[in-house]
């Protein structure tokens, strides 16, 4: 019976659902001369409905409908009240859209946004990592400003967070605080400053963008991490890395000297040590001089070059942009092939990566002139991959390898694309005047090509041989006659005026045609272009200086012409030269001089690459691309003439944490093993005493009545917004409460509950020539990276000497991350240290092999760690545990029934052996006969529930509840032998 | 960094427009069609502008601009990578980056905008991580959400973003272990017209299927390593071991990725396959052309050549082509005056040809330049370069895999000058 009665109930669900689509045309139908607005109307009302309805199904499909509408740029503003009371809804798809929908809005409807500001406070404080994360990202979204104390506290908090995820969105939130209102600066500035300290890859590129955008000047914030920035970029992702590169490139022009006067210095000394090689005193003067790399600077540039091998195409770009900027001249030319490579990608990164080489070319053709075959034009390539193409391989000519070039070029000139082949022919000119041996070469291609069908390629050749005879105007009147007789068949404006041009300057060698085209031009002059009519101006000017009495008449047309021409500029010019050239009463000195003004010698145009000036922009950026200096370039600074202090970049300590993950750290103060078991009170006072001291408004307890309060108000709230949105005093009372709800931190202890003495043999003292390694699993937080497990090694020295520089050398596999001890200087005889790292072991067993170094040896060695040390302690309430479990059933459950050691069935027994085997918290448990631990795994955090249930004649049954199923049946089979075991 | 994005299809329609920062305009995008309309040619358009307030940086693929707002300086490549990055997404979520289905799956693209960037920031690109976060669309799992009401949108954070191998998602599983290499090896050549090697390379990729359990760790490596000039290697390769060892080591991600994409060393001769005899001939007056194309084996190693296709670009003139093909069809596109000939398999014995007669445009000027034919071609079982895959050793993992290596050579940018 029930099952029809829910039948029935939703089935009366739809009806009305149904009804209320219906109703809505004909209540429309009233107004349907409104045409379009009132059919969206129509479709919004009904929207509504559906976002206010009881079942999530319709409000999901509305929130979808009101994503459609946003990504088609429709105004949905007017639903913002239906929306904005879905934002706590369980359904995480439904949240997702209405977080969409959010921050698309808030910035236009502030007040109605402000009501939902409660649900992501309360989401800060999840469990959840991802929860928090996606709290913050959407609190920070919302551009409303009145909420801007709130993001800052949430920002700082989250900045202290123990998940890198959520650090990482706490870096991004401070660019959005910073553009919201920029007077948050200098308290941002302390939060950069805190999380540029962060060890995590995760944090690193987001946070360097942070510095970017907020503080970009601050560079005394870098220094001390400059050595770990360089360190963590090979693991940093992808898009970090080149936010990082740049920075980096930046920095590094501010700090170290310059590299490139290297060869120069180089050279001097070895002049002065040649002549001076006998005199020991001066040579140790010398050598004092040459340039030396800073270790920092050198740092870089090895950190970076196998980002070079990256799959991302900006990545190679900025080290190759980095390489050109900082490195010694002969060390550039390893990033050619890479950028070659980049060639074969999309369209548009090709575009970026031959305007960049285009740049680099001209100052070093060295680097890609055995590439050059890379360059060639195919006819499928758009048009302005073309003309860079061209533009490289004009700046790769050289004597050597022009004939290939000129060879290559006569195929483009050919190109159906006419605009291509005008810009070749622009090339070939640029390679004669550059390379004087092919000058005569061009020039007769040129020529040959002045008889071309197409006009814009006899037009450009015109113009280019124009430039060219200029350099060398002796030999070639034969090709001005040529091009004489073309005259009358070109058209193009600038090909008319060329050959007019030079007709004027070197009349003087074909004397009698220049005046028959002059002629011809005072014929047609009306009806020329305005440059054609410049030019025939000139050249009339130019006869009547030279030839006088054939063409005083002609010129005194044009020039009578000229003066009622329709543009002032020809006007202009023809009163110009009319009083130069005629001499009359009223003309002073000038006359004179007209001969000299105008038919003095000319300069030959130098040819010049349209990248020649390019440089002075950094490569890769968009300013370069543009050419234009873009909103935001940071403009990169010379080399200092002397470097800055150095020691800046030291860092002293490895500090502890402390700030990041403070309960992290207190775990790991307590040294000795009698302590861990009062640890747990201790830090409650200084909870306590912490949460009072920075706050005094709210100590613990207030914090958590307001935290009920909360949800009163949230309640109180929601069902009032529609009515009553503005009043002020409401709000801001509304705001404090807020801002209390953010100071009440809420966190998870987790301390080892156990400390093992399992000692491992890491090097034995015979094969270690007299040094031995023994290691132990510590079972404390790692302090150096969480994801790390902590390692201690205890080195003695067995032999009769001392033995120097102990270190860590290479690993394998090569990525292992572990954190090495810093150098031990020396041991005494019989001496033994103690020093802990720190081991990434990705969650798995797999032996972490390494190389023990001294001075003098190097021993391979392995730690090989059991699948219980892999794992942390993770404190729990039973329920906890239980619906955990629940969650982790099916493939993710192993479980066996085992047999126990008689010994073994006492709860403290069990207790003992389990926590020899596996380092996780025991849970405290109602029921006698079941024992419960959890802990989560080291890297990934994934969580590991074990559970004993005992059954009757020391049998049990063992269950582990992980995802990780590979390490749930190792540990299976390790807590079967322990407990086996007496 | 970037901070709208909009999608364009190619008869510039804006379908769809996201905002990571404050709502910019569309306006914005008048710029953009102004270009478009000077470049003619979607491809010709510039992929930087510059306006008033903004900069665009375009990218077009499969018929769709992808246009993103920039307003202070970023290094460019930076947006063009990320803006492929999206439409990859696109196509891997979609089968497809076409208009039709972003349309169809606006919500789903939404989502996955949404989770790439923060604030205009990349933040997780990866496909393991948002196929974690954002399960594609099926037909299956759209069936079972619309009876269950569960989403398509997970709860967790995927653990490949905390982890230091971002690319793979924990918990792999699988009944069959798989893992496949393809290396395939595309052949970029420029040929004369008498059939002389302008210019030569080859380019080889390694696309990879890994359906592995766990956490395998793999290691591959070559008979002939030397081969490689210049790599570029998917995240998940051990740099240090390539340099120290000439080996891939890698912890795979889930599913199919690209390994490693690499060019080999300009010392070595590159074989060309086939030969073409081709006279392409236009007459001064008369105004039709005559065309003769054959085709012919050269160094094919003993296999087969297939997939054999001439793609020509004719002059605007050309009006229609009457042409025999002794084996496969052609076929002309008057609007593109575009000449396709999908000739098939090679057959040595008896070589394929294309002869016939060009009609051109009466009054027309005879075209300066002959068209450039490209050709299209593909051996399987053949790594041109004789690049040899010797093992795949697994670590980390107990199961014994199938392991599958193919080699394919295909044609490049293969242009015969004519």
């Amino acid at each position: 019976m029930s099952t029809g009665a829910l039948y029935n109930d939703q089935g009366g669900a739809e009806t009305a659902v149904e009804a209320g689509t219906e109703s809505a045309p004909t209540s429309s139908s009233t107004g349907a001369a409104f045409g379009l607005f009132s059919a969206d109307f129509k479709k919004n009302e009904d929207l509504k409905e559906m976002l206010e309805s009881n079942k999530e199904s319709h409000k999901l499909e509305a929130m979808k409908r009101v994503v459609g509408l946003i990504a088609k740029g429709k105004n949905a503003s007017e639903l913002f009240p239906a929306v904005v009371k879905n934002v706590a809804s369980k359904n995480i798809e439904l949240k997702k859209l209405v977080y969409v929908y959010l921050v698309r809005y808030a910035e236009e409807q502030q007040d109605l946004a402000l009501l939902s500001i409660s649900t992501f406070q309360r989401a800060l404080k999840d469990p959840n990592q991802f929860i928090r994360a996606s709290a913050l990202r959407v609190l920070s979204s919302i551009r409303v400003p009145i909420i801007v104390p709130i993001m800052m506290l949430a920002i700082k908090e989250a900045a202290a967070d123990l998940s890198p995820y959520v650090r990482k969105t706490s870096a991004h939130a401070i660019q959005k605080l910073y553009s919201l209102d920029a007077d948050q600066k200098e308290q941002l500035i302390e939060v950069i400053e805190k999380l540029l300290k962060d060890k995590s890859t995760l944090v690193a590129g987001s946070v360097v963008m942070a510095f970017e955008e907020v503080c970009p000047d601050r560079i005394d914030l870098i220094h001390k991490n400059y050595r770990k920035l360089c360190n963590l970029l090979v693991d940093v992702e992808e898009w970090g890395q080149v936010v990082i590169i740049s920075m980096l490139t930046r920095y590094a022009r501010t700090q170290f000297t310059s590299p490139w006067k290297e060869d120069a210095v180089f050279d001097e000394n070895n002049e002065k040590a040649f002549y001076d090689s006998d005199s020991e005193e001066k040579k140790g003067q010398t050598e004092s001089k040459p340039y030396i790399m800073d270790p920092d600077h050198r740092l870089l540039l090895r950190n970076t070059k196998p980002l070079l091998q990256s799959r991302n195409t900006a990545v190679v770009m900025s080290v190759a942009q980095l390489y050109w900027h900082l490195a010694p001249k002969h060390e550039v030319s390893i990033v050619t092939k890479s950028l070659v490579r980049l060639l074969r990608s999309h369209r548009e990164v090709q575009y970026i990566v031959l305007q960049n080489i285009a740049t680099m070319s001209i100052q070093r053709k060295g680097m890609f002139e055995p590439f050059m075959k890379s360059f060639y034009v195919r006819s499928t390539d758009a048009t302005h991959i073309k003309t860079l193409k061209l533009e490289i391989l004009t700046n790769l000519a050289n004597e050597a390898n022009i004939s290939t070039i000129l060879r290559e070029f006569q195929t483009y000139v050919k190109s159906q694309d006419k605009a291509f082949a005008a810009a070749t022919i622009q090339a070939i000119g640029r390679c004669a005047t550059n390379i004087s041996e092919v000058t005569d070469t061009c020039l007769n291609g040129l020529v040959l090509l002045l008889s071309n069908r197409d006009e814009t390629v006899v037009a450009e050749s015109v113009v280019v041989i124009k430039k060219l005879l200029q350099t060398q105007p002796t030999q070639h009147s034969e090709i001005i006659k040529h091009m004489a007789k073309l005259f009358d068949n070109i058209t193009v404006p600038m090909a008319r005026a060329s050959i007019l041009w030079l007709m004027g300057e070197y009349c003087e060698r074909v004397p009698k045609i220049a005046p028959d085209v002059l002629r011809k031009m005072a014929k047609t002059f009306t009806t020329e272009e305005d440059i054609v009519k410049l030019q025939t101006v000139n050249l009339a000017a130019k006869l009547y200086l030279t030839n006088s009495k054939q063409t005083k008449l002609l010129t005194q047309y044009i020039l009578n012409l000229g003066k009622y021409d329709q543009n002032y500029d020809i006007r202009d010019r023809t009163r110009f030269i009319r009083q130069l050239i005629v001499p009359n009463e009223k003309s002073g000195a000038l006359n004179k001089y007209a001969r000299r003004i105008l038919l003095a010698p000319k300069p030959a145009p130098v040819l010049e690459s349209a990248f020649k000036d390019r440089d002075r922009f950094q490569l890769g950026t968009l300013s370069h691309s543009l050419n234009i200096k873009a909103t935001g370039y940071q403009e990169l600074s010379d080399w200092p003439a002397v470097a800055p202090d150095q020691s800046v970049r030291n860092v002293e300590v490895i500090e502890p944490v402390k700030e990041w993950a403070p309960l992290v750290g207190k775990a790991k103060q307590p040294k000795s093993d009698d302590k861990f078991y009062s640890d747990e009170e201790e830090e409650k006072d200084e909870e306590e005493s912490e949460s009072s001291g920075s706050d005094d408004s709210s100590s613990s307890s207030s914090s958590s009545s307001s935290s009920s309060s909360e949800g009163l108000f949230y309640d109180f709230m929601l069902p009032c917004e529609l009515h009553d949105t503005d009043s002020t005093s409401l709000l801001s009372l509304y705001l404090f409460i807020n801002l209390l709800l953010c100071l009440s931190a809420q966190s998870q202890v987790t301390t080892p509950s156990f400390s093992p003495v399992k000692t491992y043999e890491l090097l034995h003292h015979m094969s270690g020539k007299g040094l031995a390694a023994k290691y132990h699993f510590p079972r404390q937080p790692c302090l150096y990276q969480p994801n790390m497990v902590a390692v201690q090694v205890i080195l003695t020295n067995c032999s009769d000497h001392s033995l120097e520089e102990i270190h860590i050398g290479d690993r394998s596999p090569a990525s292992l991350n572990i954190h090495c001890f810093n150098t031990i200087e020396r041991l005494e005889p019989e001496a033994s240290v103690t020093v802990s790292m720190g081991i990434d072991f990705s969650d798995s067993t797999q032996a972490a092999n390494f190389q023990l170094c001294t001075k003098t040896d190097q021993f391979s060695v392995s730690i090989q760690p059991a699948v219980g040390e892999l794992l942390m302690p993770s404190s729990m309430t039973e329920e906890e545990f239980c619906k955990d479990q629940g969650k982790l059933l099916g493939m993710n459950e192993t479980s066996a029934t085992i047999t126990m050691a008689t010994a073994n069935t006492s709860s403290l027994a069990i207790n003992k052996q389990l926590l020899s085997v596996a380092n996780v918290g025991v849970v405290s448990s109602s029921q006698n006969n079941i024992h419960r631990f959890a802990g989560r795994t080291v890297s990934s955090g994934a969580l590991v529930l074990v559970s004993l249930e005992l059954r009757e004649s020391s049998t049990a049954l063992l269950t582990i509840n992980t995802e990780k199923s590979i390490m749930a049946s190792m540990l299976l089979r390790d807590l079967k032998q322990a407990l086996a075991m007496a | 960094m970037i901070h709208s994005l909009f999608l364009i299809n190619h008869t510039g329609d804006i379908f769809l427009e996201k905002h990571w920062k404050s709502v910019i305009s569309r306006s914005v995008c008048d710029y953009f069609f102004e270009a478009k309309e000077k470049a003619g040619d979607p491809e010709n358009v510039p992929p930087v502008l510059q306006t008033p307030h903004h900069y665009l940086i375009t990218i077009y693929r499969g018929k769709l601009f992808l246009l993103s707002v920039i307003q202070t300086e970023v290094p460019p490549l930076f947006v063009i990578e990320f803006l492929h990055r999206v439409a990859d997404t696109f196509q891997d979520y979609f089968g497809e980056c076409s208009e039709g289905v972003i349309k169809d799956n606006v919500v789903t693209v939404y989502e996955l905008l949404e989770e790439m960037l923060d604030n205009g920031f990349p933040l997780a690109t990866e496909s393991n991580v948002l196929k974690e976060m954002i399960k594609p669309p099926n037909i299956l799992r759209s069936v079972v959400n619309t009876l269950t009401g569960s989403s398509n949108v997970g709860d967790t954070l995927p653990t490949g973003q905390l982890s230091n191998i971002p690319w793979r998602r924990a918990g792999v599983k699988y009944t069959n272990n798989e893992a496949y290499f393809d290396v395939i090896e595309e052949i970029d050549a420029i040929l004369d017209k008498s059939g002389t090697t302008v210019f030569a390379e080859i380019q080889g990729v390694i696309e990879a299927c890994v359906r592995l359990t766990g956490m395998p760790d793999l290691t591959l490596s070559f008979m002939n390593p030397r081969l490689l000039d210049d790599v570029s290697f998917h995240p998940c390769v051990r740099f240090k071991r390539w340099e120290a060892e000439r080996v891939l080591s890698f912890i795979p991600p889930d599913g199919n990725f690209t390994l490693m994409t690499y060019h080999v060393s300009s010392q070595n001769l590159v074989a060309i396959p086939v030969y073409v005899k081709q006279s392409i001939s236009f007459f001064e007056s008369g105004s039709c052309g005559r065309l003769d194309i054959t085709l012919g084996p050269k160094q094919t190693m003993g296999k087969m050549v297939e997939g054999l296709t001439v793609t020509i670009h004719m002059p605007k003139t050309v009006l229609s082509a009457n042409l025999t093909a002794t084996q496969g069809n052609y076929t002309y596109d008057l609007a593109t005056k575009v000449l396709v000939w999908d000739i098939g398999k090679l057959n040595p014995q008896k070589l394929p040809n294309l002869k016939g007669s060009l009609s051109v445009q009466a009054g027309a000027p005879k075209p300066e330049e002959n068209p450039s034919l490209n050709i299209g071609l593909k051996i399987q079982q053949l790594a041109i370069s004789g690049l040899k895959v010797s093992r795949l050793d697994m670590y980390g993992e107990k199961y014994k895999p199938f392991k599958g290596v193919k080699y394919v050579t295909k044609a490049g940018k293969f242009q015969v000058r004519t």
